[in-house]
């Protein structure tokens, strides 16, 4: 049971890193501030050019 | 687990591998069940991982434990970062599965199910997991640095200055192949054009959900999104029956080409990021979806293949594309066997985020087996639809024959029955019109697809919603694909224009932003017209422009890797990159010979640029001759600048191994990791 309660955390982490979700909240951590609209705004400029240059395989 | 138990345990495996490719290789007349190519590829993955990796990491790469990485040592919580294994590997596979391993697998099962999954399954584990592998490595030994970095500081500037021509060539190719998928898919698809077109305002919806409602939540949203596309999905059929609305979602292909290329160029020039964030993560969410559904699907349902071991087109004579089976199965397979894009991802993000060493061969090697195992799906969606389905549905009217009487004789007279009246039913049962002449892979799959799930979920009656959900799986991520394509082509320029002229290298200067988005769009949006136009499918001359590109990146990858292993004094095993280079190169340099100079018209750009110059004078005829003589001058110009980088390396190689030249190892000092155990 524990097992496959580790295996879920992994594969909801693995979603959250994909998603950017956990990027968002390593954001709100270094930045001190609360999730808030402008926080994410201020997020999504942060992380725009690094997204645009990300590339994606065929 | 103790020695014995160890020593059964892969002694089954071997033995169950062994049976299981002796199956897929040997079984002949009659159908065979897909879980042996299942069985087959699992197998052979596990034992690759288990022994041949850890060989590569034990005795070539000296993976090192305690040596800290770059996530480490320059983490600033932003690039660089210490991150859990699995979440890496879910990050990397993310990234680097594509189109590629569903769309080349498809076209290449006109030579039968047998080559495809030979090559998929040996090309994974001999050359492209290791190329993966090692790339990674030698990128977090040097703090995280990209291939073209690592080719100009190891095998010379020329090395580097072809990686980076290579990856622009590759790209501008790429997106004009899938953007060419996509128009193939969507055109007279009343129902595929509307769901595609309601992923807009979907994502826009998504997009103001995300940044005023719940802030961050990207996973809810797209779980949203996700269930609205599946709603326009469903509401598509109506739109593809109404009277009034079926003609406004109707459009023939050079029109949808000209709204691709409208919609390349705003998405990728302007700031649209509450449309393209949003989709870009429902196109996520939907690809990693359909990819786990269709693995589970084929496992539990497990159906037969109809598609012959081998075909009568093994001597060159496709329909779907011209070509011997070698060398273009191997050119027309990329992303499932070996791609050199994916170094570029290796040596990305990637290396970046690794932990420790160790974890190099679970992700590069790894999701590359994962990333095969798409490719062997691919395979079986194609071949469990009846041959002369299969042709009937990816062979251009210019082969088979402008009318379904006409190409369904065609076909039937290469031994693959096929009627008139199995079509229309077919179509029927898909919710299409036709589904002769549909060239591209992408339809073929999703017929294969819904064929395979309707055959518990829900029977004939939703085949056509299976249909369209893998159409719209397809050529949502395709879309995407095309518009950060477009924007990774576009930066790559502006930072070389930025040497020569400093504000054309600024990604906010609006000049400079439009202009080198128009040239980008321009210049794969004119090979997507050559498709599009094109009375062979175009899919026959762009495809393989596509897959000799890819292959020649892997080529100047495994260049790189051999330069570093033989520098690392191992060259007693270079044959572990040289092997797999020197098939690519003679891979490669074939097909691109046969590209240009062959004499068949459907195969040499230059045989059918001269066979059209003896046709009456036309404006489209000239146009058509400018095209295939262009295609051969990319293709020779792409062969020259490899050529001159394998004999740079080789240069490099004999230079080391005599004793002539300095060795200089370009590696970050070796630090000692400060990690402890539960944070890695």
């Amino acid at each position: 049971m524990s097992r496959l309660k580790t295996a879920a955390n992994i594969l909801l982490a693995t979603l959250q890193e994909i998603f950017d979700e956990a990027s968002y909240g390593r954001f709100l951590v270094r930045t001190g501030v609360t999730s808030s609209p402008e926080a994410y705004e201020s997020f999504c400029r942060e992380r725009e050019e690094a997204q645009a240059r990300r590339t994606r395989c065929c | 687990m103790n020695k014995t138990l160890r020593v059964v345990l892969w002694g089954s495996v071997v033995l169950l591998g062994a049976l299981a490719l002796g199956m897929v290789a040997l079984r002949r007349g009659e159908p065979i069940n897909a879980l042996w190519l299942v069985a087959a590829a699992t197998c052979c993955y596990a034992l690759g991982y288990r022994f041949y990796s850890a060989f590569i990491a034990a005795k070539i790469l000296a993976v090192d434990p305690l040596r800290a990485t770059p996530a480490e040592r320059l983490e600033n919580g932003r690039d660089f970062l210490v991150t859990n294994k699995w979440v890496v590997f879910g990050h990397h596979f993310a990234a680097i599965a594509g189109p590629g391993p569903l769309v080349g697998p498809v076209l290449a099962a006109q030579f039968g199910y047998l080559p495809g999954t030979l090559w998929v399954i040996a090309g994974a584990v001999f050359a492209g997991c290791v190329q993966d592998f090692v790339i990674l490595l030698f990128s977090v030994r040097r703090d995280g640095k990209s291939l073209t970095e690592m080719a100009k500081e190891e095998t010379g500037p020329l090395g580097g200055l072809v990686a980076y021509v290579a990856v622009i060539a590759i790209l501008i190719i790429l997106l004009a192949v899938i953007a060419l998928v996509v128009v193939n898919a969507l055109k007279d698809s009343p129902w595929g054009t509307f769901t595609i077109a309601m992923t807009i305002p979907i994502a826009l919806l998504m997009g103001i959900y995300l940044r005023r409602i719940r802030p961050g939540k990207v996973l809810e949203v797209s779980l949203l999104g996700f269930i609205l596309v599946l709603l326009a999905i469903w509401g598509g059929q109506w739109v593809a029956h109404s009277a009034e609305l079926a003609p406004v979602f109707t459009f023939r292909g050079q029109t949808l080409a000209i709204l691709i290329l409208i919609y390349a160029f705003a998405a990728s020039a302007l700031p649209v990021w509450l449309l393209l964030a949003p989709r870009d993560y429902l196109s996520t969410f939907v690809k990693l979806g359909t990819i786990g559904l269709l693995g589970i699907g084929i496992v539990v349902l497990h159906p037969t293949l109809h598609m012959p071991a081998f075909t009568r087109f093994v001597d060159g004579s496709g329909p779907v594309f011209a070509g011997k089976i070698f060398p273009f199965a191997f050119i027309t397979i990329a992303c499932g066997a070996i791609s050199g894009f994916h170094s570029l991802i290796s040596s990305g993000t990637t290396p970046k985020l690794i932990a420790r060493e160790t974890q190099t061969a679970m992700v590069g090697y790894g999701a590359m087996m994962a990333e095969s195992a798409v490719a062997v799906m691919a395979i079986i969606a194609a071949c469990v639809l009846q041959p002369g389905v299969y042709f009937a549905i990816n062979s251009p009217a210019g082969i088979v024959g402008q009318t379904a009487a006409a190409a369904t004789t065609t076909i039937s007279s290469w031994g693959f029955p096929v009627t008139p009246q199995d079509m229309q039913s077919l179509a029927s049962a898909v919710g299409e019109h036709t589904l002769f002449n549909r060239t591209g892979g992408a339809p073929a799959f999703a017929v294969g697809m819904a064929h395979i799930f309707s055959q518990s979920l829900g029977g004939t009656t939703v085949m056509a919603l299976w249909y369209h959900f893998a159409v719209m799986f397809e050529a949502l991520f395709i879309l995407t694909i095309l518009d950060a394509g477009t924007r990774v082509a576009r930066f790559m320029i502006q930072d070389a224009l930025g040497h020569v002229y400093k504000p054309l290298g600024r990604t906010s200067w609006y000049p400079s932003v439009l202009g080198t988005t128009a040239v980008i769009v321009a210049a794969w949006g004119f090979f997507l017209w050559q498709g599009v136009k094109d009375p062979l499918g175009g899919i026959n001359s762009l495809w393989p422009l596509f897959g000799i590109a890819n292959q020649l990146l892997a080529t100047v990858a495994l260049c790189v890797a051999t330069t570093i292993i033989i520098k690392m004094h191992r060259a007693r095993y270079a044959a572990v990159t040289l092997i797999p280079l020197t098939w690519l190169v003679a891979v490669t340099f074939t097909a691109s010979w046969h590209k240009i100079l062959d004499a068949s018209p459907r195969i040499g750009f230059l045989a059918q640029a001269r066979a059209l110059a003896s046709a009456p004078a036309s404006a489209a005829n000239s146009r058509l001759i400018f095209n295939n003589q262009l295609d051969a001058a990319v293709t020779a110009g792409l062969v020259v600048m490899v050529a001159l980088v394998l004999i740079e390396s080789i240069r490099q190689w004999l230079g080391v191994l005599r004793g002539q030249r300095e060795i200089v190892m370009r590696e970050t000092p070796f630090v000692r990791t400060r990690l402890a155990e539960d944070r890695i």
